[in-house]
């Protein structure tokens, strides 16, 4: 992840800009043929669109040779078959028509993520090697390709340009590499492109907190393969022929090995990874004279930097700049650290006042906020809940307790529409929730946090409020994918806020993998709360704590309950009757009772429960 | 109009190849199943096998060498790369995982470039399973009658080893819950270790007993592995009965459809892909959360 500069938002714009276009002058010197050169840009440009499916969402294709192929080829038929001349217009028609197709095979690769999203591209770019081949060789001229493709031109109405020598045709390319690069660059620095690092790191938890991940991911995949299709046209121009091997299986290999070996979610590693491959290819071919097993050498190597070298090429540069910097500063971030939270309960009003829940204001608002009845959840034969009716009202503090296996989670499960109900009712606000997905539940001001901490690892404290807080700003769904996010109203204002309200207000620029487990338990609890939630469960909100961090947030979790309605499970009876109001019991899948905690203390049942139960103890 | 004698016969051809296609994609999907890693390389292991075989029989003359050969060099390939290569990308993610499988694949393709060069090779059948054979209802190539029968009793021998045997229990076990079968004490590298080595032996047994049939060349193993995809997305990962059910399927529709155009065999896969995708998104025997 580049970290850029916040006070110089142009530096890297400008640095790029610099060095393409000392290039051509530059680089002929280091043995790179101007063809060379010109095809690093294209196939770095469909790096960069690579990078943001990859790199930045996780979602790894095998598949990118089908747009470029398509974007190429429509741009390519459009100048040799047609009387279309306008290389630029043929090239943007290509990448819209690229961009269709990545729709339409979106729609289906998505279905699916992971080892199965990478099989199913390959497969679905099988298939348009096959139809380019047969079914449509009257367009795509087959395996023959479509010859007679013009220089790139750029037409005026009253001038026509022509880029047909080496210098032009390479200014050509490297203005849309740029145009390419300036794109990309605002997109991985807006809402949406934080919302893509946060489906890569934990898909599950971005949609828990009210985003539509399904639409952001087919987003970057129209994208990706936009970026494809417009280099699979410039592919045709600047060979002045459009090869079918565009589509070839060995083409997809190539771009996913080049981002690799440059290093993935960079944006730049592309380009370094293009440059190296094709530099390699060059040197182990015209100098070596090692004639076909160039390939041999090249996949020797990339194996060993996929063993050795886990950030590609552009990870090891930025280690190498951090090692240098951090020998003459010395790191400076751990020092300022919190190392625990004052102990004495904290009153937080400023932070409180500042941090409403949505539907305010709660004391107009009588009766029940959350209402289930009949909710049930079966496993095949076995029931994890049955026939539960269950009310809470609105600004309560209400505790679920019950020996292991109760059922609690997969009620909490339900309440938050993470898991359908096998039958029963959820009415939320007086809205009925039971069909809803959990992104909409979210929405609706309902959220959980997790017992085992589902946080964002390789984002700071301060990304991973943000993700929670867009998801309340900006709704489910929402294509600002040119806003920059220090813009957006309201936002660093409820980051910092929620920061404060759980003690992390120190520690808002360290990546979550360097915070201690006390931090981390404080973040998560943050990010439910960071989505300005009328209701938030909280799923054992104190296991793995230290009596002393369990005072702290007991006391931290009072704070937080003005003004809004909790739900708490937890095992430590003690904490919990000091937090809640009303604790409900459950045992194996069903209400025990419900009432105070003095009155829950003596009940005969919840002691029978306890002690003389099947789990024999507090578990 | 639809010739009969010629839609039994490429019913056949389906069969043959929907066996070899299950036997390939069982390796694949035991070892997925096992040890979470996608093997970018197994197509690769399929043609390797060939060669292997080819190499064998160069220089045997025998069939049967040859085939053992095939079998055992892809089973000892397989031992070596999950041993020195693949184990260190357990803890990885898993893009790591296929990013050096697909580089492993590679090197194996052009490494037999190297040596055998690009031009196929063929390996004849053997003596006793040349000619046709009259079926009463048609003639059909002996050899292919045979490859069927071979196929299918590696693939019972397989599933007797993954059903029958103790340390197919232990391999079941671990494609349901690797970590627990590792706290149970048994030493689960040394299990993902053979698996690898099976899985792949799989796919090379299928690349020699294929190749009198298809000729071979450093590339055979790319189209088979796409197949072997298709068969597994539409079967269900980590389920065996579901490769064998997808692989038979997968066969019938590339040779039923051969026989009216080729070209759209792959069209007509990818149809049955996505139908299987949008109504069955695990696949016809596979379950969810195993991905």
């Amino acid at each position: 992840m580049p970290t850029i500069p916040r006070q110089r938002p142009f530096v890297v714009e400008a640095l790029t800009a610099l060095a393409l276009l000392a290039a051509p002058f530059i680089l002929p010197h280091l043995g790179f043929s101007p063809s060379t050169i010109n095809r690093i840009l294209i196939y770095a440009l469909v790096g960069i669109g690579f990078d943001l499916l990859f790199g930045y969402t996780g979602l790894l294709s095998f598949g990118q040779a089908a747009f470029f192929g398509t974007g190429g080829m429509f741009a390519g038929y459009l100048l040799t078959q047609t009387s279309f001349t306008n290389t630029i217009v043929a090239l943007i028609l290509g990448t819209l028509v690229a961009g269709v197709v990545g729709y339409l095979v979106g729609l289906l690769a998505l279905r699916r993520t992971g080892i199965y999203f990478a099989m199913i591209t390959v497969a679905i770019a099988e298939v348009f090697f096959f139809v380019e081949f047969n079914p449509l060789s009257a367009f795509t001229g087959g395996e023959n390709g479509l010859p007679g493709v013009p220089s790139p031109n750029l037409m005026l109405g009253f001038k026509t340009f022509t880029f047909d020598s080496n210098l032009s045709m390479y200014f050509f390319f490297a203005f849309w590499y740029f145009a390419g690069l300036v794109i990309a660059l605002r997109i991985v620095r807006s809402p949406v492109g934080l919302l893509l690092r946060a489906i890569r790191d934990n898909p599950l938890r971005a949609q828990a907190l009210g985003h539509d991940i399904h639409g952001y991911k087919l987003t970057v995949f129209v994208v990706a393969a936009m970026y494809a299709g417009f280099a699979g046209g410039l592919l045709g121009l600047m060979q002045g022929f459009m090869p079918p091997d565009a589509f070839m299986f060995a083409t997809s290999g190539e771009i996913v090995m080049q981002t690799a070996i440059g290093g993935a979610g960079t944006l730049f590693g592309p380009l370094l990874g293009a440059a190296t491959w094709l530099l390699l290819s060059d040197f182990f071919q015209t100098t070596l004279h090692l004639g076909a097993t160039w390939k041999l050498v090249l996949g020797i190597v990339f194996v060993l930097l996929v063993i050795f070298l886990r950030r590609g090429l552009a990870g090891a540069i930025m280690d190498l700049v951090h090692l240098a910097r951090g020998k003459r500063q010395g790191r400076a971030s751990p020092a300022t650290a919190t190392p625990a939270m004052p102990v004495q309960p904290v009153s937080v009003p400023a932070a409180s006042a500042a941090l409403p829940p949505r539907h305010t204001p709660l004391q107009d608002k009588p009766g029940p906020i959350l209402h289930t009845t009949g909710l049930s959840k079966h496993y095949g034969g076995v029931h994890a809940n049955a026939d539960i009716d269950f009310t809470v009202n609105h600004g309560e503090r209400r505790g679920i307790i019950g020996p292991n296996g109760a059922g609690k989670s997969t009620f909490f499960k339900m309440l938050t529409c993470e898991v359908l109900p096998s039958s029963g009712r959820i009415v939320f606000e007086g809205q009925d929730i039971t069909q809803l997905g959990v992104a909409d539940a979210c929405q609706l001001g309902l959220t959980k946090s997790y017992q085992i901490n589902q946080l964002f690892e390789r984002l700071t404290v301060r990304h991973n409020l943000a993700i929670a807080a867009l998801g309340e700003i900006r709704g489910k769904f929402k294509l600002d994918l040119f806003r920059d996010l220090r813009k957006v109203p309201g936002l660093d204002a409820q980051v910092e806020h929620t920061a404060a309200l759980v003690h992390l207000a120190g520690r808002l620029d360290t990546p979550v993998s360097e915070l201690a487990y006390g931090e981390k338990r404080r973040l998560e609890i943050g990010l439910a709360l960071a989505t300005s939630p009328s209701l938030l469960l909280l799923d054992e909100p104190l296991a793995g704590m230290s009596p002393q961090e369990r005072v702290e947030t007991v006391a931290l979790l009072k704070s937080i309950a003005v003004g809004r309605t909790l739900i708490v499970i937890d095992h430590d009876m003690d904490s919990l009757f000091e937090l809640v109001e009303r604790v409900t019991v459950l045992q194996e899948g069903r209400v025990l009772v419900e009432g105070t905690a003095d009155e829950i203390k003596t009940d005969p049942k919840v002691q029978e429960a306890y002690l003389g139960g099947v789990q024999g103890a507090f578990a | 109009m639809i010739n009969w004698s010629n839609f039994i016969a490429q019913c056949f051809n389906g069969l043959v190849l929907g066996a070899l296609l299950a036997l390939i994609s069982s390796g694949l999907t035991i070892i997925y199943g096992t040890l979470g890693v996608l093997n970018l390389a197994h197509g690769a292991m399929f043609m390797l096998g060939g060669y292997a075989g080819w190499v064998a029989y160069t220089y045997t003359g025998s069939f049967l060498v040859a085939v053992a050969a095939g079998a055992l060099f892809v089973m000892l390939v397989g031992l070596v790369t999950e041993r020195l290569i693949i184990r260190h990308f357990y803890a990885r993610p898993p893009e790591d995982q296929l990013l050096v499988t697909f580089g492993l694949g590679i090197v194996f393709v052009e490494t037999v470039r190297f040596f055998f060069g690009s031009l196929s090779k063929t390996v004849p059948p053997p003596s006793l399973l040349t000619g046709i054979t009259n079926l009463g209802f048609m003639v059909y190539p002996t050899y292919r009658l045979g490859l069927l029968g071979i196929v299918s009793v590696a693939l019972l021998a397989l599933y007797f080893v993954l059903y029958r045997t103790r340390i197919g229990m232990i391999v079941r076990a671990g494609i349901e819950d690797s970590v627990m079968v590792d706290s149970l004490g048994i030493n689960v590298y040394r299990v993902f270790m053979l698996v690898f080595g099976i899985g792949s032996m799989a796919a090379g047994f299928a690349g020699i007993v294929n190749a009198p049939v298809v000729s071979i060349a450093p590339d055979v193993g790319d189209a088979i592995l796409v197949q072997t995809f298709v068969v597994v997305v539409i079967g269900g990962v980590g389920s065996f009965t579901g490769a064998i059910l997808g692989g038979l399927i997968a066969g019938e529709i590339v040779s039923i459809t051969s026989m009216f155009n080729p070209a759209y065999s792959y069209v007509m896969l990818f149809i049955a892909m996505t139908l299987v995708l949008v109504l069955r998104p695990y696949g016809l025997l596979g379950s969810a959360g195993r991905e």
